[in-house]
């Protein structure tokens, strides 16, 4: 039998039958739902007196539309209220579980699945959400789909799928100290571009990947959509293995050891080949920061604005710099800011929290910043900081500590950008009007976030760990 | 599924690479429940001046004259031309929804992202991919001819010019097969309903842990 990758092994797995045309019937082993993408999709099973083919394989919980603040006034917007009760009475309905607002376990739906054992190991994952690649860091198989195929996994528990070809993007070494997750994908995108992994599923592999915790390792994958692959991946190890144990719905007893022999064997073979493979040095990256409105736009900390010489990019970056109101040539650090947001589903874990307040305890947010919050990934993820006293730190720096949601990531809530403002934003997109019409974002780690926060401009944060 | 055979239209040329599914629907429109009524909201940020609402009437609306849409001679186009990776970022099918809302039937790029191009077919949009000389001498010949039409046929996999000249494009059969008869693909998957319960009860006695119940 010859060398197989993981990914090539996660869709054999599962795997109902190869169509003459090329294309599998791929079955799905869990979908996460929320509230912007699944009306329809319930209409339509309704509409055409459909059942879901397993209840039980779903999980919904609202996350776009949420308020961060006030909530116990409930959601003021009726608009976002209709929608959020739309999944409400949608999946009571039906019998799907649906972690409602007043729900200790709400949160992100990136955020939630691994955090609650929801999505593990090995399974076939999706959701109407391109983020959902999200959870290929735990070796799953995860891709985001389109409203018509959430439909159609909750008819049928299966999806018709071409097989994606397979990049191995190699990090060796490792990354220097203040230099995050966040920091080498953004590399990873700025190197390959936005439509690099158009039509392949990436796995991450290395020393460097290696030495990730899990939640960095998701800060990774997520993004990968941002490099035009629907799926990241990554190996289960120990690491995998260790995060998984004990999760709310993880499997225990003897289930648990059968699952971990299962689940170790999740890795590719040492002499699996791929069509692409692109390698990185760790040690060679430094913090980044986005300049423009395509999450390719990065620059390294010490760099600059970029001119627009190469006249295959001249449009695309003049566009970019008239619209981010930037001059090619300027100094990053140079650049200023009006508002800080630590959240979304890239960047709102404890770990990155904990990174977050490092760099901001003892320190003030600067007088020119109008609002910096902090909007944690979920539930859990903010009880954990409060036992740990990161609410503290920041409510004493001078941000705001709100409750999960995606918040200012992509704006449809309450939470965003007036035109003209300038954001620095641990999220993960900087399109055009992304964190709300005419504001300007620059994607960046949450370390470098903190230190934009308190020095008002950008800062190498790896100064902050130095000694 | 709506059919596709064949559109004869008036084309329009949208000349930014890497479109994002943000710019062709932003996102207050997202939170409608229904899967029509996009149209007049496609490409918000870029045709009007002011900040759009969902359910506001756009009639009145202070429109961006520079942006190519609201060009008179590109009024009532049902072909979109564009340049590369069109469709990149989120998943919403709501952009399909409001291009096709709009009136486009037919999307010419040099690439799409993947999410965005799977959804196109779902709801009976053609997306075809040519290659980068085609579409700029497309963009020069648009410029060059107000009311530039073409005929894009998807039995045949041509595009036809007024002056006849024919393009021929690649597509995948299965893609083509569904769009061509309209077909319910989820209808389709049901008739493996045998294949897929003896795949799911061999697939749960191998991984108990998967059928787990989340209260």
């Amino acid at each position: 039998m010859s060398a197989k990758t993981l990914y090539d092994k996660l869709w054999e797995s599962h795997e109902v039958r190869q169509n003459e045309n090329g294309t599998s019937l791929l079955y799905i082993d869990r979908q996460l739902i929320h509230e912007v993408t699944s009306p329809q999709a319930f209409e339509g099973l309704r509409m055409n007196g459909r059942a879901p083919w397993r209840t039980g394989a779903n999980v919904a919980v609202p996350d776009h539309n949420i308020p961060t603040k006030d909530r116990e006034k409930g959601v003021e917007d009726s608009v976002s209220k209709l929608q959020i009760d739309t999944l409400a009475s949608n999946t009571h309905e039906l019998g799907i579980t649906n972690f409602d607002m007043s729900d200790p376990r709400q949160g992100i739906v990136h955020v939630i699945g691994p955090e609650q054992g929801i999505t593990l190991p090995g399974m076939t994952i999706v959701c109407g959400d391109s983020h959902t690649s999200t959870h290929g860091a735990l070796g799953a198989l995860a891709f985001g789909i389109g409203t018509s195929e959430v439909e159609h996994v909750l008819a049928t528990q299966c999806l018709v799928q071409e097989k994606s070809k397979n990049m191995l993007v190699r990090v060796d070494g490792k990354l220097k100290a203040g230099v995050t997750a966040k920091d080498l994908i953004l590399a990873i995108i700025g190197k390959i571009g936005t439509a690099g992994g158009t039509g392949y599923a990436i796995e991450f592999g290395g020393e460097a990947i290696r030495s990730l915790s899990m939640e960095s390792r998701m800060t990774v994958c997520n993004m990968t959509i941002e490099a035009g692959a629907r799926a990241g991946i990554i190996a289960v190890d120990e690491t995998t293995i260790e995060y998984v144990k004990g999760r709310n719905f993880a499997p225990a007893g003897h289930e648990w050891e059968k699952a971990e022999k299962y689940w170790r064997t999740l890795h590719s073979d040492e002499d699996a080949s791929y069509d692409e493979t692109i390698v990185f040095e760790a040690s060679e990256i430094k913090p980044m920061v986005s300049w423009g409105t395509s999450p390719e736009m990065v620059a390294a900390v010490d760099g600059v604005v970029p001119d627009a010489s190469d006249p295959a990019k001249a449009e695309q970056i003049g566009n970019a710099l008239k619209y981010m109101d930037l001059e090619s040539g300027m100094p990053i650090e140079d650049i200023t800011f009006d508002k800080v947001f630590i959240g979304s589903c890239t960047n709102s874990r404890i770990e990155d929290l904990r990174e977050a307040a490092r760099v901001v305890q003892g320190q003030k947010v600067a007088s020119t910043i109008s609002l910096a919050m902090v909007v944690p990934g979920s539930g859990p993820v903010k009880e954990q900081a409060e036992a740990e006293g990161l609410d503290k730190i920041f409510l004493e720096a001078g941000f705001e500590w709100r409750e999960p949601g995606c918040s200012m990531c992509l704006a449809m809530n309450a939470d965003r950008l007036e035109p003209r403002e300038r954001c620095a934003s641990t999220s993960n997109r900087n399109f055009e009007g992304r964190q709300g019409q005419g504001g300007r974002t620059h994607l960046l780690s949450p370390a470098m976030a903190a230190a934009a926060a308190v020095e008002g401009h950008i800062v190498d944060v790896t100064k902050y760990y130095e000694n | 599924m709506q059919k596709f055979t064949s559109v004869n239209g008036l084309v329009a040329p949208l000349d930014r690479s890497n479109v994002d599914t943000d710019a062709i629907i932003p996102k207050q429109f997202l939170k409608s429940i229904s899967r029509t009524g996009f149209g007049p909201y496609l490409f918000d940020e870029w045709r009007y001046l002011d900040h759009g609402e969902p359910g506001q009437d756009c009639s009145n609306r202070p429109l961006n004259i520079d942006f190519v849409l609201n060009q008179d001679r590109y009024k009532g186009a049902s072909v979109l031309l564009t340049r590369e990776n069109f469709g990149c970022g989120s998943s919403r099918e709501h952009a399909p929804w409001a291009l096709l809302d709009y009136g486009f039937q037919v999307i010419l790029a040099e690439s799409f992202a993947d999410i965005f191009y799977s959804n196109c077919f779902k709801n009976g949009i053609l997306p075809v991919v040519l290659s980068k000389q085609q579409i700029a001498d497309f963009f020069d010949a648009v410029e060059a001819n107000p009311g530039y039409t073409m005929q894009v046929d998807l039995e045949s996999q041509t595009i036809t010019d007024p002056q006849g000249k024919v393009t021929t494009y690649e597509l995948d059969e299965y893609r083509k097969y569904c769009l061509i008869n309209g077909l319910d693909e989820i209808g389709q998957t049901l008739s493996y309903q045998k294949e897929i319960t003896a795949f799911e009860s061999k697939h749960l006695e191998q991984n108990s842990w998967l059928f787990k119940e989340v209260r």
